[in-house]
Parts: C-alpha cells; structure tokens; sequence
C-alpha cells in the first residue's frame, strides 16, 4: 500500500465533516437562498413571473399596486428573477435553511404597506 | 462444457445511480455478449423545451446533468447566440472556461473517488472525495450555488470574477493540482489498483475510432481528438494548452488520461484568470430568436456534447436535440466488456465515466441450462473484489 504515509499523517488531524445542525459554515457572499422584496422599488412590470423557470412567482395585481406571492417549494433557486429585474426590487439572500413542516409557509407573501 | 448464462444489469435505482439496463451472456467467469438497453431515465427534456422561452430552456439544459451542467449551458448558450448572431465580450468567453474547466476538476475529482470504490479502494475514495470539496467550495465562492451553477446568459455570463476570488481560486487549484500529482502516483505505483485496471477493458485505437468514442475514453486509447483544441469555443483559441493521450488502451489509462486532465486543467485555470481580459461580462440580446440551423459543440468532462437547435423566429425554440457522451461511448463500452471478466463489469463501465452509472440490478444467464439469476450492482461490486482476492 502506498497510502500509509498519509494515513499515518491524518491520525492526528480532526475530521473534515462538520457536525452540522451544531456547527454550521459561513453561507459564501452571493449564495442563492430566500427571497426578498422591495415594494417601494418594484413597478409591477411582472418580468420575474414571465421568466421564471418553474412559475413559482405570481404577480398579482398590475403596475405599482401589484402585489407578489413566491412559491418556494417550485423555487429552483437559480436566480433569474434577481437577474432580470429592472429595478433590483426581488433579490436573493443568503438565508439557505428553508425546510418547513407545513406546506403553507412555503409560500411567501408580500404585501404593499401602504394598500 | 461451456455454460452461457444471462445476466440483466439494472434498471432501476431511483436514489444515487442513473437507471440503465444491460443484458449479459456469460460463459463462466467470461462476458460473451452484452446488449444494454437505454431509455429509462427518459423525461421528455426536449420536448419540454420547445415549450419554454430560450430564457427558461437555459436552466432546464443545465437540469440534463448535474455533474457536466456548464458544459450544457456553454452549448446552449453558444447555439442561441450564434442564432443571433451576437458576440460574447472576450472577459465572459474566459469566464466561461475557468468555470468549465473547475467543472472538469470536479468531475475528474469524482470519477476517481468512484473508479476507487468500484475497485474496493475506499481509502482512495475518501481522500479525493475529501479534496473534491476545495473546488466545489471555489465553484460555490464564484457563482452562488455548489452544483447547478447558473454562470451563463444568453450573451454573457453572469458573475464577474473580482481579485479577491481570483487569488482564492489561484491559492485553490495549486492544492488541487498537487494532490492530483500524488493520487496519480499512487494509481500508477499501488498494487491493487494496477491488479484491477491494466489490461482491463481493452479498447483498441483502431476500434475506438470506428465506434466513435469521444471524451478521455478515446483519448486514452490513443486518439488525438479533444473539441477544445480541434474546433475551439470560448477562449480556448486563446489559451494554450496539451491534449492529454496515453496508448494503453486499458481502465489504467483511462485512469491517467484523467489525472493528466485535471493537472492540465489546473494550467489552463492559471493562464485564463492571469490573462483575464478587461470589458463588459454580458450583452443584452433581443429575446426573439430569428429562424435558423445550428449545431453546437463543447469538450465537456466526459466527452464531446453536441446540441442542435433549429429557431423559428419565436422566443421558443421550434427543435432541440441534444447528445450527451455517454452515448456516444455506450457500443464502446461495449466492445470493452465483451471477453472480460464478470467481476470487471463494475469497474469497466465505471471506466466511460458514464452519465448513468447504474450499478442497480443484474440477471446471468447459463447458456448450457438457461438457468437465470439477479445481481445487484452492490453485490456484484462485492462480488468482483471477493474474487479478485482469491486470485
């Protein structure tokens, strides 16, 4: 066997694997994760729901009254509405533990404050 | 006398590996005949894309493969804006190949971790599976996600490489490169692995050409054919590097040939982001796409991939075809298995780095009584190391 040498070296090391719900690593800068919105930047030109891969964005309503709804559970997370947005109003956060034990809060509302 | 007995080997494993079939006629320890069967993991992709704006299809076309999903990408996005006629600024085009070629490292890193455990090594296994994580962790640093990267746009790619990831990225695949070194003397200098992959799978140079093997598989029968040096896309007109080929024709050189890649690899990384040229990473384009006919090709980790798009002046593809390589490599394969030992099954097909690695399921059948019986991948995986110790 020719990997004794660094079997021996590794005797000493810790493991590699992290013991995760305990110890977590840091989430990169620009991992796809969560969404977020801004009402008072988005116009309602509805071109996040019309590229959207899986349609897991509705708009509903039109132009700055419009309203968003994100089905996260169709989500693939690749980053298009982020990407296609004129007015940088949907982004993606670094927030990646999504797991829910109910389907209902898979699905994100947004809502306009002031309507 | 002789007794021939069929084996049927897969299909369905829906958890790790991809479903595949392949029909066994074995006479004793001998591989007669085999036949594979493809079609089960069939999901209606290019029907699916003739449905979805150019936009949409490019996130499907990286869902075909998890594993080579840039060089998906590189090739569709290379179709489309060849249809519309559009240059991509140079800074993209180097983008483009440092993630295609981290991709190639990944995969290289992968298959070598499963050669190792379809061999019994699973020291080996664990130490590249281990190293493999410095460039799935570079590829997450640069575009946001570990596998389904989404760097490239229609026109451009869509992160740009600041210093801060080009030396992360620099510091990253020198460690790479040099584990490389050591894993490859290993797989050259260790008994077990040498016991297992020298004159396995034999693929002569005459046949390789005349069944079209394309990838490291044709390469390690000693074929100088790579995409990336013979019909160069992205920037590899730009970048010089070597076509890595070795004549051994066997798993062992296919085994080098890859370890040869990765190091080569490592290369072509240091010159692109050293030489990365300055500019705009993206153009906008129109999302009609005006009628036309085109072919497409990219060198990804496995092989030659090769796309066909014919547009109709919609914003929806009107045909989309693509051929991954591991078809291309299946009568190949084989070629390879037939006179070979049952218990190489495993660790030739594993050779092609195949894209369904279906070790689920197989049937051997006697020739002299018709007597049938199924094997799990598993098992016979066991099985082969059982028998090669008791050799």
């Amino acid at each position: 066997m020719s990997m004794e040498k660094e079997l021996i070296r590794h005797l000493l090391k810790k493991p590699v694997t992290l013991r995760y719900p305990f110890e977590k690593l840091p989430p990169v800068k620009g991992l796809r994760g969560k969404h977020v919105w801004d009402s008072e930047r988005c116009v309602g030109c509805g071109l996040c729901a019309r590229d959207c891969p899986s349609s897991a964005i509705e708009m509903i309503g039109k132009g700055l009254t419009a309203e968003l709804k994100i089905y996260l559970g169709r989500c693939l997370f690749c980053g298009q509405c982020e990407e296609g947005c004129p007015r940088d109003a949907i982004r993606l956060t670094q927030l990646y533990e999504l797991a829910e034990s109910d389907r209902k809060n898979l699905i994100l509302e947004f809502k306009r404050e002031s309507t | 006398m002789s007794s021939i007995i069929k084996i049927p080997f897969g299909p369905q494993h829906p958890a790790l590996k991809e479903p595949e079939n392949f029909m066994f006629k074995v006479d004793g320890e001998y591989v007669v005949d085999v036949t594979p069967r493809i079609g089960y993991a069939h999901r209606g992709i290019e029907k699916a894309l003739e449905d979805r704006t150019y936009i949409q299809d490019l996130y499907l076309i990286e869902r075909i493969c998890g594993i080579c999903s840039h060089a998906h990408t590189t090739c569709y996005t290379q179709a489309v804006e060849e249809a519309l006629k559009v240059d991509v600024p140079p800074r993209a085009k180097y983008i483009r190949t440092i993630v295609t070629e981290l991709e190639r490292i990944h995969n290289h890193y992968f298959w070598l971790g499963i050669v190792a455990h379809e061999i019994g090594f699973e020291t080996l296994f664990m130490y590249t599976w281990r190293d493999r994580e410095i460039v799935m962790d570079l590829l997450e640093l640069l575009s946001g996600n570990r596998v389904q990267y989404a760097m490239n746009m229609i026109g451009g790619v869509r992160r740009d490489i600041t210093p801060e990831i080009s030396s992360k990225i620099m510091k990253g695949v020198k460690v790479l490169g040099e584990r490389m070194k050591y894993y490859k003397k290993i797989c050259s200098d260790d008994k077990t692995i040498l016991a297992r992959s020298v004159n396995v799978g034999i693929l002569k140079t005459k046949d390789a050409i005349s069944l079209c093997a394309v990838g490291p598989t044709l390469r390690a029968s000693n074929v100088k054919r790579d995409v990336r040096a013979d019909d160069p896309y992205a920037a590899y007109d730009e970048i010089p590097f070597h076509v890595v080929t070795y004549d051994g024709c066997d798993v062992a050189s296919r085994i080098a040939t890859r370890c040869d890649e990765v190091i080569e690899s490592v290369e072509i990384i240091r010159y692109a982001l050293e030489h990365l040229p300055t500019g705009s990473i993206e153009v906008i384009v129109s999302r009609v796409v005006p009628p036309a006919e085109i072919i497409s090709r990219v060198e990804a980790p496995r092989g030659e991939n090769l796309h066909y798009l014919r547009s109709n002046g919609t914003d929806k593809p009107s045909r989309y075809k693509v051929r991954s390589p591991t078809l291309a490599n299946l009568t190949a394969l084989c070629k390879m298995l037939i006179g070979g030992y049952i218990a190489d099954i495993p660790i030739v097909i594993a050779g092609i780095d195949p894209c369904f690695c279906c070790m689920d399921r197989l049937t051997f059948v006697d020739i002299n009584n018709d007597e049938t019986w199924g094997w799990e991948g598993e098992k016979l995986r066991r099985y082969g190391i059982k028998w090669y110790k008791k050799q």
